[in-house]
């Protein structure tokens, strides 16, 4: 530190200059007093984290600093005062150990996991973090892949899951995967193939419980109305996907409508009862996955019973 | 007998077999000196591409084979040619030999983790039973994948000779010198703009004890040897305090191109994969099968060189200030 009356180095005015604007910052967000100051100081401890890489990530790159201090405060806000979701059936979610968390999909860009996860984090009292299953296509894309990582997910694969599971974390995964997020809001609360029931093989290889769970909101917060498919072949995109705002309001386009969001953690299905050996039978697993996509089908009919007006 | 006792790692593991008193003999073969002495050890300067090899083993009735002269950069062996040549000839030569030694009853081959490649589409962690998705791109892990095709050849011809196959971690250490630690040495560091790989590192001095555990341990085959935890790319870089630059995947090779013109080490592709999307193996079986247990994780691993290295850029000056 340097001496009073020696002028402040250039290190220093650009750290003064900061903290003023992180002030400005949070009062301007109606924080003030001890809590303005808990929260500057919170924030600047988080920067030296990461300057200095004090911190350490998983085997998988789940970065806990990071999905705390940057990730869900960016999707708090859109959870609770956009969406205004609503969650029910949380205790449904094991308080401890492995569980597959099943969920449908939709809305173009995936969203509905985003919220999933954040509603696990804010409603669950053990405050889990849901550890999420997703498509190759998100690990090559420059700046997503690593987020993705950085804030739990993994990619597909059997491995993956099961290594996750035995090791007692809370999985999610969207067995829709492209055919969900990508199809026309017409099939809107459709659910559509569940692949080949590989999430049930990997419950039942690990045995741990099913919880199947339902979103209500992704498909009016994205409404997928077109799909230019030759413009997404020449990018090699899986789908792209036209909706009332995107691509016509430019980046505006990608601010999702504020629908209103409901999940709900339905009741868990046992898989302790059918043994490992199961896994390796087509019967047992089309039985089980069919199972688990009647409860969301169904559940979703209630919900969108339930909810009445979309953006009410 | 060791080979590759002229490389760094392949040097120590014959010291450190040569200290043990329970080892009758150790020879050590390379076409390099060693650069410290093997103590007990006898150095033979033999090329394992050469019969002299086959003859030693049936002379000194050897009966463990530790293979280490498998070159990881081209630069250590003076061109790409000569590498693959040393890597995949001398393995096959030196293979053969051992098929027609009686005596011998043990074999350790040094291999890579890069033999699993590094892509977006692989599984977070790797376990010894998988395969790369994608083909390395990288000359010594194609190296190591026909290396581990002749051993596999070799335990299916000589079903009695017990294999260690070691997959190792990039192998970082105040010491070593590999395209990593001159990477991380470069004044400004170029890194894969929106990607950020999962690093695991593996101690130099972890990397020769493991070789010496498994030439004592029961064989076990295919075995993963790494440093706990992980770095990420990100994390490696803050820690190096060094100024860094985003490269687009389209600047790659220009910037290959500046680098190498201007003298300092390029960065291999396979590199390139590495610190994008990184790689993590799976260190179950080093635990229980093989008992080995590295002393530095990742991260200490990496510090441990980054201390070496501020001694190394501070040496000059030292030496010029009063």
């Amino acid at each position: 530190m340097t001496q009073p009356g020696q002028p402040p180095t250039d290190l220093e005015r650009a750290v003064t200059a900061l903290v003023q604007a992180l002030r400005a910052g949070g009062a301007a967000a109606g924080l003030a007093g001890a809590e303005l100051e808990d929260a500057v100081a919170g924030t600047l401890a988080f920067l030296r984290r990461r300057l200095t890489a004090d911190f350490t990530v998983d085997e998988f790159g789940f970065d806990p600093d990071f999905t705390e201090h940057v990730y869900l405060p960016l999707l708090r806000p859109l959870f609770h005062q956009w969406f205004r979701t609503e969650v029910t059936g949380i205790e449904h979610v094991p308080a401890e150990g492995g569980a597959l968390v099943v969920a449908n999909h939709a809305g173009a860009v995936a969203v509905d996991s985003l919220m999933t996860q954040v509603a696990v984090r804010e409603t669950h009292p053990q405050r889990r973090y849901l550890r999420m299953l997703a498509a190759d296509l998100v690990f090559a894309t420059p700046g997503v892949g690593p987020v993705a990582r950085r804030t739990g997910s993994t990619l597909a694969t059997h491995t993956d899951a099961e290594r996750l599971l035995s090791s007692g974390e809370l999985v999610g995964v969207w067995p829709e995967g492209f055919k969900g997020v990508g199809k026309p809001f017409r099939d809107r609360y459709r659910l559509q193939r569940f692949g080949r029931g590989g999430f049930v093989a990997a419950a039942l290889r690990t045995g741990v419980p099913i919880v199947p769970c339902a979103v209500v909101g992704a498909e009016e917060a994205y409404p997928v109305l077109g799909n230019a498919s030759a413009l997404a072949r020449v990018l090699g995109l899986p789908y792209l996907p036209l909706t009332p705002t995107f691509p016509w309001l430019g980046p505006l386009g990608l601010v999702p409508l504020p629908a209103k969001w409901l999940i709900q953690f339905c009741e868990p299905i046992d898989t302790t009862g059918y043994g490992p050996a199961a896994a390796e039978d087509p019967e047992v697993v089309f039985e089980l996955t069919d199972r688990v996509r009647e409860t969301i089908q169904h559940t979703l009919y209630a919900l969108l019973d339930r909810r009445g007006r979309v953006f009410g | 007998m060791v080979t590759g006792v002229g490389g760094e790692l392949g040097g120590r593991a014959a010291r450190r077999l040569a200290a043990d008193e329970a080892v009758e003999r150790v020879i050590g073969v390379d076409l390099r000196p060693p650069r410290h002495p093997l103590g007990r050890g006898e150095f033979v300067r033999a090329d394992v591409r050469s019969p002299l090899v086959a003859r030693l083993l049936r002379q000194a009735e050897v009966d463990t084979v530790l293979h280490m002269g498998v070159i990881a950069t081209p630069a250590a062996a003076g061109g790409r040619v000569v590498q693959k040549d040393i890597n995949v000839l001398g393995t096959m030569q030196l293979l053969a030999a051992c098929q027609k030694a009686p005596s011998v009853r043990r074999l350790v081959v040094k291999s890579t983790a890069g033999i699993y490649g590094a892509s977006p589409r692989d599984p977070a962690v790797f376990t010894e039973d998988m395969a790369a998705r994608s083909a390395p791109r990288s000359d010594f892990a194609r190296d190591s994948i026909e290396v581990e095709g002749y051993v596999r050849g070799l335990a299916r011809r000589r079903p009695d000779i017990g294999i260690t196959l070691l997959r190792m971690a990039s192998v970082v250490g105040p010491t070593i010198r590999t395209v990593l630690t001159e990477y991380f040495a470069l004044p400004v560091l170029p890194v894969p703009l929106g990607r950020d790989g999962r690093l695991q590192l593996l101690h130099e001095d972890d990397a020769v004890a493991a070789c010496v555990r498994a030439v004592r341990a029961e064989p076990v085959g295919p075995c993963n040897v790494a440093g706990d935890g992980v770095l990420m790319t990100s994390q490696a870089v803050a820690l190096t305090r060094r100024p860094w630059v985003p490269v687009p995947p389209l600047l790659d090779r220009p910037v290959q191109w500046l680098s190498r013109s201007a003298g300092v080490a390029a960065l291999p592709r396979d590199h390139q994969a590495l610190l994008a999307y990184g790689r993590v193996v799976d260190t179950t079986r080093m635990r229980t099968e093989l008992g080995f247990a590295p002393a530095h994780s990742t991260r200490a691993t990496f510090e441990s060189y980054l201390a070496a290295l501020r001694d190394r850029d501070r040496g000059p000056e030292a030496v010029t200030a009063p």
